[in-house]
């Protein structure tokens, strides 16, 4: 059962990263929406594997099936032509890839050498249930809930006003 | 019960962190750079879940749903003012919005 579990943390692991790689080099925007389904869904199985079910099913929920359709409307409202497609080509047939991928990948290696030499190997063997994290939502972090409420109604009424303020400007012009 | 190193949740969050930085700086479509945000977001979001059920506490989890929620807030106002760009100048190229003037 263990060993199981490993290897499932393991597969899910690098399906998410082997998603991931492909979809931010994708050209077509659509392509890599899809790939980043694929990372999200592996990534819910890691956090399956991780003791974490509640979490895995939001990510599921709530990142694959609310953010990620979000974007799936909006690529379907904006219609891009072959002209965006071209540009991404140009950028990312070039040299301008190295510079990024250089630096990201040392401050990668910095990272995964600072946790490899941690002293204590430490394992996860824990599996925390939705009561318990919902006594933490609801008692320490009650203000962080507040705030984070706070913060989804103040997006809300962003969106709403910027979406009302360019559809009365197109009004306007026709 | 599953036996995963901690060292390798860490470092598998701190890798899709960096694949979305990598398409943070790389990609010319405002829409992509949006998208990679999002993968920069999971990537912290996986670091906070494997230390938090480390020690067997509900606390990382309860940090990633407020991630969540931020991610969710950046992800709507982002595509509203990206959609209001596109009215304006039909193009979702990162390299012309130098041109906007307020």
């Amino acid at each position: 059962m263990t060993n199981l579990m490993e290897i499932a943390f393991f597969a899910a692991g690098a399906v998410a990263v082997i998603a991931t790689v492909l979809a931010i080099t994708r050209l077509v925007a659509v392509h890599a929406l899809l790939y980043l389904i694929v990372s999200l869904l592996a990534v819910a199985v890691v956090f399956f594997t991780m003791g974490a079910p509640l979490v895995a099913a939001l990510e599921v929920i709530i990142y694959a099936g609310a953010i990620v359709v979000l974007f799936v409307f909006v690529v379907m409202m904006l219609n891009l032509g072959a002209q965006a497609h071209e540009i991404e080509r140009k950028w990312l047939a070039g040299r301008a890839w190295i510079g990024p991928v250089i630096l990201s990948a040392l401050l990668l290696a910095e990272v995964i050498y600072l946790i490899v030499r941690a002293p204590a190997s430490a394992t996860i063997s824990s599996i925390s249930t939705p009561k318990q994290i919902g006594l933490a939502l609801y008692g320490p972090y009650l203000l962080g809930v507040e705030l984070a409420s706070m913060l989804l109604l103040g997006a809300l009424v962003g969106a709403c006003h910027l979406g009302r303020a360019s559809k009365s400007r197109r009004e306007a012009r026709q | 019960m599953t036996s995963i190193p901690m060292a390798d949740g860490l470092i598998l969050g701190g890798i899709l962190f960096a694949l979305g930085l990598v398409g943070l700086l790389l990609r010319r479509n405002l829409l992509l750079v949006l998208v990679s945000i999002e993968i920069m977001l999971n990537g912290a979001g996986v670091a906070f879940v494997a230390a938090g059920s480390r020690w067997g506490q509900a606390d990382g989890q309860v940090m990633f749903l407020f991630i969540l929620a931020a991610a969710a807030a950046e992800v709507s106002v982002g595509l509203a003012l990206l959609l209001t760009y596109f009215h304006r100048r039909q193009t979702l190229d990162a390299d012309s919005v130098n041109e906007m003037r307020g």
